[in-house]
Formats: C-alpha cells, sequence, structure tokens
C-alpha cells in the first residue's frame, strides 16, 4: 500500500476533483427513460450540464429542484415533490434519480421524507421508479457519487431473493465504475455475448451516452440504457462481475441480497487484467474463448514488444480517480514505465492495492509540483491537465473526465487486448514526439553567422 | 446578501423589463428550469480579468464544474485561467472551518501568485452557513495590502443574469474608481490627434475576436481604457471612471454598470454591436457622436467608408453561396437583433429569432430590421426549434453550443454563436469568419450523407430487419 499524502494547503488550485453529485447523476443516465434530478440550486444542474454536454457531445437529460432564496432557508423538501410531479407529467420517465448537493445537505434535506411525500401526495405517478441518493460536493469524488448511486439502485430496485439464484441460466450482472467509457462498456458487453452469455449492466452507459443518432430527433429523457424492469431481475442471474474497485461493495451487496457469486476485476486494461477476464468468462459459460480474442491476444503481445522501446524507462504523471489510476498504473507496469508523480481527488479502495510509493489527495498544482521534481515526460488527465502539461513541457494524454477538447475521447475503447494495443500505440507516439534533442552548442570561433547571438549583435549593429 | 439587496438589484431602471408589469426575472420553476444560477452569471461577467486570482469559497461543485469554462481570451498574463477554489469540505461545513479556510486560501493565493488583487465568489454552501465573506475579505486586505473584492453571488440569489449584476455592482462599489489613468505614452502621440477615452462593457473577448476591432480605435485615436471583462487587467478596471463614453456591448447583463457610472460620473452611454457590417459602422459612430470631437467624427466617417468598401468586397465571392440561405436565430438578448444584421449584411433570410431574454426595446429592433412577419421565439426548447426549422423550412440554425446537439441530432447544420465558441466574428474582419464557418457547415456533404436511407431500407423511414 503507498504512503497517502493528504491536502495540506487550504486553496486547491486547477481542481482535479469532479463533484461527488455528478457522478452520482451519471450512473442515472445509463438507465433507460431516465431523468436524473439534482436536487439544489439551479446552478449546480446547469455547471453539471453543461459539464456533461462538452464531454459527451450530447443532449443531456438533467433537472434540478431550484432551491431558491426562501427554500433554502426555509426548506426546500416542497421543492423535491414539486420537481418529481412536474417531471412525471412532462415526460412520464421510468425512473428518477435523485441525487443531492451540497446546498440540499448543509440545510439537513430529508431526501428519503420528500420522496415518500411525493408517494402519498400523487399515486398516479407510482409506475415511476425514484432513487434517492445522499451525494454531496463536500466529500467524496466523481468516482464515490458514481458508486453511491449504483449502490442506491440496488438497494431500491433489486427485490432481496435468495431462492431464484441461476433461474435465468445465461444471465450474468455486470457492475462498471464511473470511468468506464461507452466504448468501454460496448467490449465488457461484447465480450460477455461471444461467450453465449447475456449481460445484464447495472448502469449501462453504452446504450445511452455512446453518442449514436437517434431516428427521433429530440428526446426528454435517456435514450437507451438498462431497464428499471431488467434491473429488477438481478437475483436471477448466476453471477455478478464488477469491473473497478469503486463498485467492490456494490457486488458484495448483490450477493448478500441475492446469494450469487461475485468475481472482482480492475480496469480491463494490459495482458494479465484481460487474460483474468477471459478466463473467468470461459469458466461461468463453459464456452471454449473465441478465436478471434485469441487473435488480438496475439496482437497485443506484437504491440508490446514494438513499444517496449519507447515506454521503457519512462517517467509518468497520473492525475485521475483511484480505479483508473490504479489501472494505467497496472498497465504501464507492465511495460517497464514507472509512476512518479500520482494524484487522486479523494481517497478509494483502489488505492489499497496500488504498487507506488506515494500518492497525493490534491488538485493538479501537485500533479504539477510532483511530477516537476519526479522529471515526468508524459501526464495522463483530463482536459484540464492540458493546461499543466503545457506548463511542464510534456505531452499529455487524455484519460478520464472531462474531455472536452477531444472529439470522441468520450467512446474510445481502452479495454481488451485491441483497446490496450491502441493505447500503448499512442502511448509510444507521445513519448517518440517529444523526443528531447540535445541543445545546439555553438563556437565562439564559429565562422558560421547564423546562430541566435550573432543575428542579434548585427541588428543591434545596425540600429546605431 | 440580504433580501433588500437583491430586490434593489433586480430593480434596475434603465432595464426596458422594469417597466413592464412582471419586473425583474422571472422564478425558476422546480422541475422546468434551464439556465445558470447567479453565481454562474457573476463569475462570467468576471471571470475575463486576466491578471486577478478569482476564488470561489465553496464545496467543489460550484468550480469543479466551471473552471477555464470559456472562450475568453487574454493578450498576456492567465491567472484566469487557473481555477481556485476553498473545496470545502464536510469537516469545514460542519466545525464552522470554511472562513477560516478561505482566508488561508487568499494568502495562499497571494503568495503563490502575486496577483494585483483577488476576488472571492461566494457560493451557497458558505452563504447558508453564514460564512461572513465581507468581513474575512476586508481582514486579508488589510492583512496583506492586496485588494480583496468579495462578490456575494450564491446561487440560490437567482438567476445568471442577476448574478452579472452583482459582479457589475461589486466592481462600482469596490474597484472603479481607485486610480488615476496612466497619460498617454509619448510614443503613441500623433501630429493633429487628440485622443479620446472611453470603456466597452459587456465586451468578453471571446475567441480574441476583439482584437479585429481594438486596431480600429487605435487608428482613430481612441483610448480604450479597459473592456469589462474581455482581455481586462485589474489596473484598468480601476480608472473606468476617467472615460469620456460607455459603450454597452451585446448586453443588458452589467447595465447597472454604465447607469451608476452616468450617475456617479457623468459618464454617457450607449447600447451597440460589433456584430455585422451595419452595428460595427454604427457603434463606431455612437462613439464619435458621444464624445463629440468634429475632427474625431470627420475620421471616424473615413474610416467607416473605407473599412465597408473593404470589407464588402472581401464578401462578395462568399455572398452568391449564403444568398437566399434561411436561419433560424436562438440566441439571448441583444444578439438576436445584432447578428440579424451581420446575416442580413450577407444576403441571409433570417426566418425566425429566438427572443427569450430580449427586451422590448430588442424586439422593436428586430420588427424594425425585419418587419411584423418575423417569427419571434420566447419558448427555446429543443422541440420548439426543430419544429420552427421544419416549419420555416430553415437551413440553419444559429444558437449557442447548448442547442448544438439539438441540431445535429435533428441533422440540421449548425452554428455555434455563444461563449463556448472557438471563432471570432467580431468587427469587419470577423465577418469573413462568420461567412467561412457558414459554408463550412453549410456546404458539408455531411447532411445529405446523413439524410440518405439505408441502402437496406424500403421506403424512407422503414427498415428492413436485418439478421446478422
Amino acid at each position: 500500500m503507498p504512503e497517502i499524502i493528504k491536502r495540506k494547503k487550504p486553496l486547491s488550485v486547477s481542481p482535479l476533483k469532479t463533484s461527488q453529485t455528478v457522478g452520482g447523476a451519471l450512473a442515472f443516465l445509463g438507465i433507460a427513460r431516465s431523468m436524473p434530478l439534482m436536487h439544489g440550486s439551479q446552478g449546480c444542474t446547469a455547471f453539471a450540464k453543461v459539464f456533461f454536454v462538452r464531454h459527451f457531445r450530447e443532449p443531456v437529460p438533467l433537472q434540478t429542484t431550484a432551491m431558491d432564496q426562501v427554500s433554502s432557508v426555509m426548506g426546500a423538501d416542497g421543492n423535491v415533490t414539486e420537481a418529481l410531479k412536474t417531471i412525471c407529467e412532462k415526460s412520464n420517465p421510468s425512473i428518477i434519480g435523485l441525487v443531492t448537493t451540497g446546498l440540499a445537505e448543509t440545510q439537513g434535506a430529508d431526501i428519503k421524507r420528500g420522496v415518500w411525500d411525493f408517494r402519498q401526495k400523487y399515486p398516479q405517478y407510482e409506475k415511476t421508479a425514484v432513487v434517492a441518493v445522499n451525494t454531496p460536493d463536500f466529500s467524496g469524488s466523481f468516482e464515490s457519487g458514481f458508486a453511491l448511486a449504483v449502490k442506491g439502485i440496488i438497494d431500491e430496485l433489486v427485490p432481496e431473493d435468495k431462492t431464484r439464484k441461476g433461474l435465468r441460466q445465461r444471465q450474468v450482472n455486470v457492475l462498471c465504475g464511473a470511468n468506464l467509457t461507452p466504448g468501454d462498456l460496448e467490449f465488457v458487453a461484447e465480450s460477455i455475448e461471444s461467450f453465449g452469455l447475456r449481460p445484464l449492466m447495472i448502469p449501462d452507459l453504452s446504450g445511452s451516452l455512446d453518442g449514436h443518432l437517434d431516428d427521433s430527433p429530440h428526446n426528454p429523457l435517456t435514450t437507451g440504457g438498462v431497464s428499471v424492469d431488467d434491473i429488477a431481475t438481478a437475483c436471477e442471474s448466476i453471477a455478478t462481475l464488477a469491473v473497478g474497485e469503486s463498485l467492490f461493495s456494490s457486488a458484495e451487496l448483490l450477493r448478500k441480497k441475492c446469494d450469487i457469486p461475485a468475481f472482482r476485476f480492475g480496469h480491463l486494461m494490459g495482458l494479465d487484467e484481460v487474460d483474468d477476464w477471459f478466463a473467468t468468462l470461459a469458466n461461468l459459460s463453459n464456452n471454449p474463448v473465441p478465436e478471434r480474442w485469441q487473435r488480438q491476444r496475439k496482437q497485443l503481445q506484437d504491440a508490446m514488444l514494438d513499444t517496449h522501446f519507447m515506454l521503457g524507462h519512462s517517467r509518468v504523471a497520473i492525475a485521475a480517480d483511484p480505479d483508473m489510476l490504479a489501472g494505467y498504473d497496472r498497465l504501464l507496469k507492465g511495460m517497464g514505465a514507472d509512476t512518479v508523480a500520482a494524484v487522486v481527488p479523494a481517497k478509494g479502495v483502489a488505492l489499497n492495492d496500488l504498487d507506488i510509493e506515494q500518492v497525493y489527495i490534491g488538485d493538479l498544482e501537485d500533479l504539477e509540483k510532483v511530477a516537476t521534481e519526479k522529471q515526468a515526460q508524459l501526464v495522463l488527465g483530463n482536459s484540464h491537465a492540458v493546461e499543466s502539461a503545457r506548463r511542464l513541457g510534456v505531452p499529455i494524454l487524455r484519460v478520464g473526465f472531462p474531455q472536452y477538447d477531444l472529439v470522441g475521447g468520450f467512446q474510445r475503447c481502452w479495454f481488451g487486448y485491441r483497446g490496450t494495443a491502441q493505447a500503448l500505440f499512442d502511448l509510444a507516439n507521445l513519448v517518440m514526439a517529444h523526443h528531447q534533442e540535445t541543445a545546439p552548442y555553438y563556437s565562439i570561433y564559429a565562422q558560421k553567422q547564423d546562430s541566435p547571438q550573432y543575428i542579434e549583435n548585427r541588428q543591434q549593429l545596425w540600429s546605431h | 446578501m440580504k433580501a433588500k439587496d437583491i430586490a434593489e438589484l433586480l430593480d434596475e431602471p434603465a432595464c426596458e423589463h422594469n417597466k413592464k408589469e412582471k419586473s425583474g426575472c422571472a422564478k425558476p420553476k422546480p422541475g422546468s428550469t434551464a439556465g445558470g444560477c447567479a453565481f454562474d452569471g457573476a463569475q462570467i461577467a468576471l471571470l475575463p480579468i486576466a491578471d486577478v486570482a478569482h476564488i470561489v469559497h465553496g464545496p467543489i461543485a460550484c468550480a469543479g464544474s466551471s473552471w477555464d469554462n470559456r472562450g475568453t481570451r487574454s493578450s498576456g498574463p492567465d491567472l484566469y485561467r487557473i481555477g481556485m477554489t476553498t473545496d470545502l469540505t464536510e469537516q469545514d461545513v460542519v466545525m464552522g472551518r470554511a472562513e477560516k479556510r478561505l482566508y488561508h486560501s487568499i494568502k495562499q493565493a497571494i503568495e503563490d501568485y502575486q496577483p494585483p488583487a483577488v476576488f472571492v465568489y461566494n457560493t451557497c454552501v458558505p452563504a447558508l452557513i453564514g460564512d461572513d465573506i465581507d468581513a474575512v475579505c476586508k481582514a486579508a486586505q488589510e492583512k496583506w495590502n492586496v485588494p480583496v473584492v468579495p462578490i456575494d453571488a450564491a446561487g440560490f440569489y437567482g438567476t445568471k443574469n442577476l448574478g452579472n449584476r452583482i459582479a457589475g455592482d461589486a466592481m462600482v462599489r469596490y474597484v472603479i474608481g481607485t486610480r488615476d489613468k496612466d497619460p498617454v505614452p509619448k510614443s503613441a502621440e500623433r501630429e493633429g490627434i487628440k485622443v479620446h477615452d472611453i470603456n466597452l462593457i459587456g465586451e468578453y473577448n471571446i475567441a480574441g475576436e476583439f482584437w479585429h476591432v481594438l486596431p480600429l480605435f487605435d487608428e482613430l485615436g481612441i483610448r480604450v481604457l479597459c473592456t469589462l471583462s474581455g482581455d481586462a487587467r485589474f489596473r484598468e478596471v480601476q480608472t473606468m471612471h476617467q472615460a469620456e463614453a460607455n459603450m454597452m456591448v451585446c448586453s443588458k447583463a452589467m447595465l447597472n454598470v454604465a447607469r451608476k457610472m452616468e450617475e456617479r460620473y457623468k459618464i454617457p452611454w450607449f447600447e451597440g454591436s460589433f456584430y455585422g457590417i451595419t452595428d460595427t459602422s454604427h457603434a463606431l459612430r455612437e462613439v464619435a457622436r458621444l464624445i463629440g470631437d468634429d475632427d474625431l467624427t470627420r475620421r471616424t466617417e473615413a474610416l467607416i467608408e473605407r473599412e465597408e468598401k473593404r470589407v464588402r468586397a472581401a464578401l462578395e465571392p462568399w455572398r452568391e453561396r449564403l444568398n437566399g440561405k434561411r436561419v433560424l436565430l436562438y440566441t439571448g438578448g441583444v444578439k438576436s437583433w445584432s447578428v440579424i444584421s451581420a446575416l442580413q449584411d450577407l444576403g441571409m433570410k433570417v426566418v425566425a429569432t429566438g427572443t427569450k431574454k430580449s427586451t422590448e426595446e430588442d424586439k422593436a429592433r428586430i420588427r424594425e430590421l425585419m418587419g411584423d412577419d418575423v417569427k419571434m421565439l420566447d419558448e427555446g426548447n429543443p422541440k420548439v426549434l426543430l419544429d420552427t426549422v421544419a416549419e420555416y423550412k430553415a437551413d440553419i440554425l444559429i444558437a449557442g453550443g447548448r442547442n448544438m446537439y439539438t441540431a445535429l441530432k435533428a441533422k440540421i447544420p449548425f452554428l455555434d454563436i455563444n461563449q463556448e465558441r472557438e471563432f471570432g466574428y467580431a468587427g469587419y474582419q470577423g465577418m469573413l469568419e462568420l461567412v467561412r464557418q457558414l459554408t463550412l457547415t453549410l456546404e458539408s456533404p455531411v447532411w445529405a450523407a446523413v439524410r440518405r436511407p439505408a441502402p437496406w431500407a424500403t421506403t424512407a423511414g422503414e427498415l428492413l430487419t436485418v439478421n446478422g
């Protein structure tokens, strides 16, 4: 376990952290016909919406309870009821994901009671599921908010039942962490299906935020994702697969509720992790690993050979949520590279098994400081870290959330043998392109009339 | 902020909305509200001041989701692009340590970045737990001898528009009038040209577009003391009170600044825009008129004649390609009429325009420009926009970035006109950029490609089921 260095300074400069509320809302965007609702002032939602839209380049449904001056002080439970009612009335969603902001939590909002009030007052909307989760932004971060929401979804929508396990003989539950892209999720689903199994993804962002052009031009709700009814069948699956350490406790919750086995994975990057994944699927399904995966495995092996020349001994700085930090660190370690600077916005269980000396809980300014000190050659981080990389004078590979200055970054697949191979190519190319040339030396006796100093002197001479 | 202070800011005598029965800004409706909060508005209005340390006091959501999020450009310092927040924790909130954290945060910002000033933006959580940021800022200012300006703009106070006014109010109260302007440098003096000073309020230098216009002012001998707030410096804002005229650029947002400067310093102001040939010329004329120097007026007219001739010639080859194209324009406030004139300069036809944030005066200008048959959209939800595009056979939707995906999902060409865009459209020169971007999207082959049905489809819209 690494030494965890906590935040010591008062001011967070160039923040790395994205709020828990945003992470919580994202989880609900992976459910079909869903509307996430933030309990807070309207700005909380407006910011989150712009944040999502810039990253996914998609219209994103998101609503607010619009707490104002009066309700912030006098109590805003009425806003919750009214917002739930209004959304049901306007859009008739299958589910509303109610997440709280720091404002609501500071005020002491009781969202569970707000939902209860809503049920009492408007029984006509009983078909719309409501999942309420406490996700104040003053604790945790994006990743933990997402995980809390997944836990809330399981709590609320999966009825406890230990008698039905395995009734759906080909169904496996899949819990995936906040930082998986829709592309990663597609790989997860496709690889499971290739073994004749049926993945039940909770939630499924690959159906809703994968950037597809729908037939209908406008939808007020999510246009894809897992359905509420399907989620309710989780106890009939044969197993649960959790991808990303932040989801392990949710997998445990499913095990307790349904008495089905749970299998745990980090991010599916790098030869070993992906090998593990396919071996588990082969065991669960009693089917052999399809030929195409075996072929891609050999391709990855070749890519690893090709790129180890550039990546070996390279010094990398990573700023990411804990699950993702762990994933990239394992991948890079497997290539002989070294994570010399590691910063996370908040703690996570993934840090426990990390093979890094020190991990900072901090911001991008911390990353810059450590990266400077340790002479990092490459930065892995979100679009905000682009400026950090520029100040450091090193290249950046954009990973994680948000990526607003890169088209398609949101849906890139990093997972599997093929995704890993592409990541390695990109990392290697960045290192190559920013290779530091030896600085020229100008002999004082040189006859050449082209050194910068010479040109400057000549210009000075002319100006007199 | 007290309820009475908010009410006072909402009551803006210079704003047309005030004269209607429903004065001020509408209350947000739970479950059906779009748009930013007061904090958003305040931050957006002032963040372009490039050399100031902008500290957001609150837990992470306020700064975390919004920092470094604008297309505004600086010609020098880039401190404004560094996000700073007190990132309050649960402990801070529960134990009442937020004020202390703020105080030390200000110290850290000053020591690490040596800014000429620090702006502190208050947000919901500290406002609710009762942090006295005025007092903290005052104490910090005395301790470190650097101006520390409180901007009390918690999100729940109200809308983005209110936030703009809170920001403007803070400038008038704490910054404007705290320094005398510099003498005109000797090297800039020219024979026979008297230098006049103006301010531009509400110009944000998006994508550096104001740099298309600034050379014209230089040529005319007009010194821009300060643009509030694009590419501004703190020491510029301090001197705004010594201008001879103010121009409100493209926005009602900081109207209170212009009005208060008129009251206090007798500085006349007008409202104008730099979008389009007609409006750019109009703005230059208005500046000269308010200053009232005959020689300046004469030189301005000559410059306008020369520039219009030049840009119209340069636009000629594009005009043919854009002529008659039908536009649905959806944007807030003053831009609804200022962009219309830019598009009409190109021979395009605006078939409908959004007027949600427009004042009665704006609407009158629109009618004047386009006649009574123009469709005005008070409500701009995606469905209304798409229906209007279909009904009026618009070729392109011109709107803010948030509507981009509304258009693209419906396979309609789109041009981004709001603050996050990457291209500058202001001034005569900006028109050339505008036509490039317009033709780029309008003439792109992708539109035909995405509208074509799949080869296996029997009739348009009806797909065969494909096995495997």
